[in-house]
């Protein structure tokens, strides 16, 4: 896992994606924007982080899950 | 003889969909339809930690940011594992200061060699051969490079080919022997007769009707 260990700690990378769309629910290519992360990578650990349940998906939109946003607000700034 | 035709008749080919795939790298379990939208040059090289390989990832990393500008991507591929990769691209950082900044895919069940055609017994029936397959913002197999396994690739060909396909696809031209960006292209022949006389008139730079170049 790219983006989230075992134990629920998100990655570096996880962290960025899940503070992008803490900020501001949006497209895949709009959390690579505002990630700074390449749009591929963004697409893998979004996927991942759906399946985690820290993310939902609707159509091309992405948004924090409840527990992805609790996830989000623990992280340092 | 029937299962060398089943083997060739399975690889890839140029302007076909690039087989899918899903597969664990250095960043992580990547599919190939998270690269859409961007180009992809995919390749192979036979195992980690051996000198040619090294010699080449070193150049691919190099030539990184000159793929970006392009809008291409680069992920690596062997049949060794992930923590085989992560202490290779460690040591190649540690001894040369050259950080291997693409995802390389663990390919140790072989599923991603063997859709591509990346394995040559002739050459090695466990190692994949030096293969480059350049893969378009659409997915389509646009170029296939074989370099055998003790040939290092050539990175200026690489992007040659690279700025020699998107030329042709904003321009609708193709590009002569040796082109480098900058030189004159090559306008597609007419195929009608019409077509052919009327092309002399065009005020292209012409050999004959059938060999017309002309700068961009």
């Amino acid at each position: 896992m790219a983006c989230i260990s075992p134990d629920g700690k998100p990655s570096v990378s996880g962290a960025k994606m899940l503070r992008a769309l803490k900020a501001k629910a949006g497209s895949a290519e709009e959390v690579s924007q505002s990630a700074g992360l390449p749009l591929f990578r963004v697409r893998s650990g979004l996927r991942e982080l759906t399946q985690a349940g820290l993310v939902s998906q609707k159509g091309e939109q992405y948004q924090l899950s409840a527990k992805g946003s609790e996830l989000a607000d623990s992280l340092p700034a | 003889m029937e299962e060398v035709k089943e083997e060739v008749m399975g690889l890839p080919r140029l302007g076909q969909p690039a087989p899918a795939f899903e597969a664990v790298t250095t960043q992580g379990p990547l599919k190939l339809e998270d690269y859409k939208g961007s180009w992809l040059v995919l390749f192979s090289h036979p195992a980690d930690f051996t000198p040619v390989c090294t010699t080449e990832f070193i150049a691919f990393a190099e030539i990184f940011p000159d793929l970006q500008k392009r809008g291409v991507e680069l992920l690596g591929l062997s049949v060794d594992s992930v923590s085989s990769h992560i202490a290779w691209a460690r040591n190649v950082e540690e001894k040369t200061k050259v950080k291997i900044p693409f995802p390389i895919i663990a390919d140790l069940n072989k599923e991603v060699s063997t859709a591509y055609g990346m394995i040559h017994p002739g050459q090695s029936k466990t190692e994949t051969v030096r293969c480059v397959f350049i893969i378009d913002d659409k997915q389509v197999i646009r170029t296939i490079l074989y370099y055998p396994l003790t040939t290092g690739r050539n990175m200026d060909e690489i992007l040659r080919i690279i700025d020699a396909l998107q030329t042709t696809d904003a321009n609708g031209v193709a590009t002569p022997a040796n082109w480098r960006p900058g030189d004159k292209v090559v306008i597609p022949p007419p195929n009608t007769q019409e077509g052919a006389e009327e092309r002399l008139k065009e005020g292209y730079e012409c050999v004959d009707w059938y060999l017309c170049q002309k700068k961009l």
